[in-house]
């Protein structure tokens, strides 16, 4: 599996609040979360984000509140791929478990820029940065962690168990 | 190598005699917990994707509305029904609605459906709060919840941890927020990434329930999985108070393995605040310019509880509100706001020219009841300053003590008590 496409870059300490604000909480429907993904970090965001695109981020992304909100706006306003120095824990579990691909890489959230064209191989957990040429390899997720992601999901691996 | 308090309760709720810091688990959950916001998006994953549609245990789910209610707009009221027709249908045992409701981590302890000893997973990240009477409890997200209430386990890292040493007695308006902005202060808003906090010393005796429910209930806020606090009598006192459900004492090994070790002593410290828009961006009073307000709220989670009530009124009696300032007041629970009537708290803070609400989470989180306009300032006693995080992405929050908040209502500027 790989994911292809265009860099937003942030920095660090992205907070869940900022990823979707709480005032939109009154919602769960994804595509409708979608439409104010980043909105208060990134007005422009919802705008020029294309299916496939790839956020980078320094350390502790997705800090703060649990809402499995932030990860489905972001998953369903078209982004493939989160890269991050860290992330925080909460935002973690939930990527996985809503089958929205992360990677912890902090050589590469420092080699990529904003808008950089980027390709990342999941099954061998390389990062391309086709723009500048470079390439750097991201932590590869535990055994158990991966046969979640497999499953695209906790839910579907629970259901298969 | 011995094992640290976390450890032990994890090991032990994984039918396990030993883990290691770093080792994957699988844990029985005593209690799932979620709210009006996140219990929605799991009963959506239950009812839709998951195979198995029924609950493991109808006693041990607990589901707080507690957001966004008594509703504030239509789409919230769908949510709060969506949980409530669930509810009924599962029969769920601890259901809390408007009237029995309570802000959820205020809640639960005050109906004992925490003891110590427990593992509790919760699809809000303030989950944590139960660490301070000696269970581990942790943040979630939705799906997790789902799982745990269908099937009462949840996966976890087992994490390492961070020994946090707390000794000598605090000076008078010093308080549990105090305490745990000094620590993000110092450690910073990821400095207990994974890990978690394990307070200790001869200093946890001089820290009130309260205290102690404000300090674990931030270990969020530096990133930490859990922060959990020794079992001692006051807690078995309010254990005993609040539950008849037994609880189990662990104690962390005296070879336990620290990734790190922090002193504080509490005799030291002078109120804080953590300026915006991070928690760990913090200075003490006497570090603070001059900078006027617009509103303050003393409620929450972190300190909506009786004590940090009493403090502000202690502040507030026969004071007003400054001019310009909107001073909104928030009980934790149904229970505080009974008691904070019987002992004259909210006719102090109606006289002083303060508002007082039912319970919510409401303004900490930009939710509703206290939102902030463009370029507005609040000195909160909430847990979060974040960017737009209370209202105008240009508005500006100031986490304190509820001793600064009531303070600075007063003067209309970031004041400590001392200043009165």
């Amino acid at each position: 599996m790989k994911a292809h496409g265009l860099v937003f870059k942030y920095g660090d300490n992205v907070d869940t609040d900022v990823i979707i604000p709480a005032r939109y909480l009154n919602s769960s429907d994804p595509a409708e979360l979608a439409t104010h993904c980043m909105e208060d970090i990134d007005k422009d965001f919802v705008k020029n984000v294309k299916k496939g695109d790839v956020i980078v981020a320094d350390k502790n992304f997705g800090c703060g509140s649990s809402r499995e909100h932030a990860p489905i706006a972001i998953k369903a306003a078209g982004v493939s791929c989160v890269i991050a120095e860290t992330f925080a824990r909460i935002f973690y579990r939930n990527a996985i478990n809503i089958g929205l691909p992360i990677i912890e890489c902090p050589e590469a959230s420092k080699g990529i820029e904003a808008g950089d064209e980027v390709e990342v191989d999941f099954d061998t957990g390389i990062i391309y940065n086709l723009t500048k040429g470079t390439q750097f390899t991201g932590q590869a997720f535990p055994e158990f962690m991966q046969k979640i992601i497999a499953a695209e999901g906790l839910i579907n691996y629970i259901n298969n168990k | 190598m011995g094992m640290t308090m976390t450890q032990k309760i994890l090991a032990a709720h994984a039918g396990l005699t030993e883990v290691k810091a770093g080792q994957l688990i699988e844990a029985d959950l005593d209690l799932v917990l979620g709210n009006d916001i996140t219990s929605p998006v799991a009963i959506h994953e239950m009812d839709n994707k998951m195979d198995k549609k029924t609950v493991f245990n109808k006693d041990k789910i607990a589901l707080v509305m507690d957001h966004f209610v008594p509703n504030k707009d239509i789409k919230s009221a769908e949510h709060c029904k969506c949980v409530r027709q669930f509810a009924t249908k599962h029969d769920i045992t601890n259901f809390f609605d408007v009237g029995q409701m309570g802000i959820e981590h205020a809640l639960l302890p005050e109906k004992g459906l925490v003891v110590a000893g427990d593992v509790v997973i919760g699809a809000d990240s303030h989950t944590c709060t139960y660490g301070a009477l000696g269970a581990f409890s942790t943040g979630v997200g939705s799906t997790d919840m789902a799982a745990g209430m269908a099937t009462g386990k949840a996966w976890f890292k087992v994490p390492s941890a961070i020994k946090v040493v707390l000794t000598g007695k605090p000076s008078k308006w010093i308080c549990g927020k105090d305490v745990i902005l000094h620590l993000i202060g110092r450690i910073g808003v990821d400095g207990a990434l994974y890990k978690s906090l394990e307070f200790t010393g001869d200093g946890v005796a001089n820290l009130s329930m309260d205290d102690r429910f404000t300090i674990s209930n931030m270990a969020i806020e530096a990133g930490g999985k859990n922060g959990i606090f020794p079992v001692d009598e006051k807690t078995i006192e309010y254990i005993k108070e609040h539950s008849a459900r037994e609880f189990k004492v662990y104690e962390a090994d005296a070879d336990a393995e620290y990734e790190q070790e922090i002193t504080i002593d509490l005799s030291t410290l002078k109120s804080t605040v953590a300026f915006p828009h991070l928690p760990e961006n913090t200075r003490t009073i006497d570090e603070v310019p001059e900078i006027a307000i617009d509103q303050v709220v003393i409620g929450s989670c972190t300190n909506g509880h009786i004590e940090d009530l009493r403090t502000a009124a202690e502040i507030l009696k026969g004071r007003k509100v400054a001019k310009n300032v909107r001073a909104i007041i928030i009980p934790a629970t149904q229970t505080i706001y009974l008691q904070a009537i019987e002992e004259g708290l909210v006719k102090t803070f109606i006289e002083a020219g303060a508002v007082v609400s039912t319970p919510t989470c409401g303004p900490c989180l930009g939710g509703y009841m206290g939102i902030l306009a463009e370029g507005e300032r609040c000195v909160s006693t909430t847990n979060r300053n974040f960017v737009g995080r209370m209202g105008h992405v240009t508005s500006e929050i100031y986490l304190a003590s509820p001793a600064v908040a009531a303070a600075s209502a007063v003067t209309g500027r970031i004041s400590g008590p001392e200043e009165l």
